[in-house]
C-alpha cells in the first residue's frame, strides 16, 4: 500500500512524536503540579508562557527556536562546544520543535486531572502514615493516572501534526525532518504528488483521529477520587 | 494514656479555641455544626496546624512551641464522617496501606484479626464504589486500627449512615472502646449518640 519512502516518513513521524512527547513528559508533569497546586510570584506569567505556542503563529515558534539553538545561539553555541550537538536540520530538532508545540496540550490535560484528585485522600494517607512522597506515588500519581496518559497521546498527535515550527526550524530535509505534513506539503508541490498525498493525508486523519479517540476514553476512566458509596 | 490539649487556631473570622484532657474511653468533644470540632481533631491528626498551644499524648508531645509532628509520625489514626477510601484500591489494599506502612512494633492487629473483628472478612476483594455507607465506614475503621495508632479520632462516623446501619457501627465503636481500650476523640452534634458512647464530654462552644 505504501512505497518504502512513504514508510520512512511514517517511521521517521513516530520516531519524532514519540521522543518528543517521553522528553516533555516530566517537564510537562512538573509545570503541570505547580500550576495546580502552588500560588506563587509569577505563576500568570509561568502560565502565559506555557500556552504561548498554543497561540503564537508557528512560524514565529520556529524562528525563536533558531535564534536560540543556531550555531550562535545562546543555547546552540554553548550545546556545540560543550557536547558537540546541533540540533540545525537535524530529526532531533524536529522533536524539539514538536515537543514545544505539543508542551501547552499536555500541560493543559495533566493539570486537570491533577485538580480533580481530592486532596483529602492525601491528608487520609499521611494520617495512616505516608510520607509526601509516599502518598504522591501510591495515592495521587495513580490517581491522575488516566488524565497524564491522555496526555501523552495527545501530545503524541499534536507532535505528528506539527508544520511550521519545525520547517521553519529544520527545513524540510528527506529522511531527516520530512515528517507526514512536511511530506504532503513537498508531494503537493510535485506534479502527479496527487496519489502519495491521499495516501499520507488518509494516514493522517486515521493517526490523529485514533489518539483522539483513545485519550478521550482515558480522560473518561479519570476518577480522581470522587465516588460516593451507594446504598 | 491521657491526651492533652490547649489549642488555638485562628480561621477566617473566628477563633477555634480548645483546652481539656482525654482520659481513657471515648471522649466525646459535643457541640453544634461549625463549633470547630472537626478543626480540633484536624490539629490532634497534624493535618492543620494550630497558631498556639500544645498537644500530647501521654508523654509523647505531638505539638508545642518547638515540635510539630507531621501526621505520618504521630501514630493517630482518623475515621473521616466520608470515610475517605482510596477508590483505585481494592478493599484488601485499602486495609493494608497503614497496616504496611507501620514498623512491626507498633502494629498491634493483624489483617484477619481486624476483619474478625469488623466482619468485613468477604469484603476484601471488593472495590469501595461497590460498599454499602455502612460497608465503607467499617473498612475506613479497620484500615485506621491496622496502622497501629495510639489514639483514634472519629469525626461523625454515623452521619451518613441510616438508623439500622447507626446501631451497628456505634456497637464496633463500643466494641474499640471497651475491648481493644483504645481512647477515642469523637466529634458528634448528636445527643443520643453521645449519652450512649461517651465515657467523658467535652462541650465545644461558640
Amino acid at each position: 500500500m505504501l512505497s518504502p519512502e512513504e514508510w520512512g516518513i511514517v517511521a521517521l513521524s513516530l520516531k519524532v512524536g514519540g521522543v518528543a512527547v517521553l522528553a516533555t513528559l516530566p517537564i510537562a508533569f512538573a509545570l503541570a503540579w505547580l500550576l495546580a497546586r502552588y500560588r506563587f510570584p509569577g505563576r500568570v506569567v509561568l502560565d502565559a508562557l506555557v500556552h504561548l505556542p498554543l497561540v503564537l503563529p508557528p512560524v514565529v515558534t520556529g524562528w525563536l527556536l533558531l535564534i536560540a539553538f543556531g550555531p550562535f545561539g545562546p543555547v546552540g553555541r554553548w550545546l556545540e562546544s560543550w557536547f558537540g550537538v546541533s540540533l540545525m536540520f537535524r530529526w532531533t530538532g524536529a522533536a524539539l520543535a514538536a515537543a514545544i508545540m505539543a508542551l501547552p496540550l499536555m500541560v493543559r490535560a495533566m493539570r486537570l486531572s491533577i485538580e480533580g484528585v481530592d486532596r483529602r485522600l492525601e491528608g487520609a494517607a499521611r494520617t495512616l502514615g505516608a510520607t509526601p512522597w509516599h502518598s504522591f506515588w501510591t495515592i495521587s500519581l495513580p490517581l491522575a493516572l488516566p488524565g497524564v496518559l491522555a496526555a501523552l497521546v495527545l501530545g503524541f498527535a499534536r507532535s505528528i501534526g506539527e508544520f511550521g515550527a519545525t520547517i521553519t526550524f529544520v527545513s524540510n530535509i528527506p529522511g531527516e525532518t520530512r515528517t507526514l505534513p512536511l511530506a504532503i506539503y513537498s508531494a503537493l508541490q510535485v506534479p502527479g504528488g496527487e496519489a502519495m498525498v491521499t495516501r499520507l493525508a488518509l494516514l493522517s486523519v486515521a493517526l490523529s483521529l485514533g489518539a483522539l479517540i483513545l485519550s478521550e476514553y482515558l480522560v473518561r476512566r479519570t476518577h480522581g477520587g470522587r465516588q460516593r458509596y451507594g446504598d | 494514656m491521657a491526651i492533652d490539649i490547649d489549642v488555638a487556631k485562628r480561621l477566617g473570622e473566628r477563633t477555634i479555641a480548645a483546652r481539656f484532657t482525654a482520659g481513657p474511653g471515648l471522649t466525646a468533644l459535643f457541640g453544634p455544626s461549625g463549633a470547630g470540632k472537626t478543626s480540633i481533631l484536624n490539629m490532634v491528626a497534624g493535618l492543620v496546624k494550630p497558631d498556639r498551644g500544645y498537644i500530647r499524648i501521654g508523654d509523647r508531645t505531638l505539638f508545642d512551641g518547638a515540635v510539630d509532628l507531621p501526621p505520618e509520625a504521630r501514630r493517630v489514626g482518623y475515621v473521616f464522617q466520608d470515610g475517605r477510601l482510596f477508590p483505585h484500591r481494592r478493599v484488601r489494599a485499602n486495609l493494608t496501606y497503614g497496616h504496611d506502612l507501620a514498623g512491626p512494633a507498633d502494629r498491634w492487629m493483624s489483617l484477619d484479626e481486624a476483619a474478625a473483628f469488623l466482619g468485613i472478612g468477604d469484603l476484601l476483594g471488593r472495590w469501595p464504589h461497590s460498599l454499602s455507607g455502612g460497608e465503607a465506614q467499617r473498612v475506613a475503621i479497620g484500615r485506621a486500627l491496622l496502622a497501629g495508632p495510639e489514639i483514634l479520632l472519629m469525626d461523625e462516623p454515623l452521619s451518613s449512615l441510616d438508623a439500622a446501619r447507626r446501631g451497628d457501627i456505634m456497637t464496633v465503636i463500643e466494641r474499640i472502646r471497651d475491648e481493644l481500650k483504645l481512647p477515642i476523640l469523637y466529634v458528634s452534634h448528636d445527643r443520643a449518640e453521645v449519652d450512649r458512647l461517651a465515657t467523658q464530654v467535652v462541650a465545644i462552644g461558640e
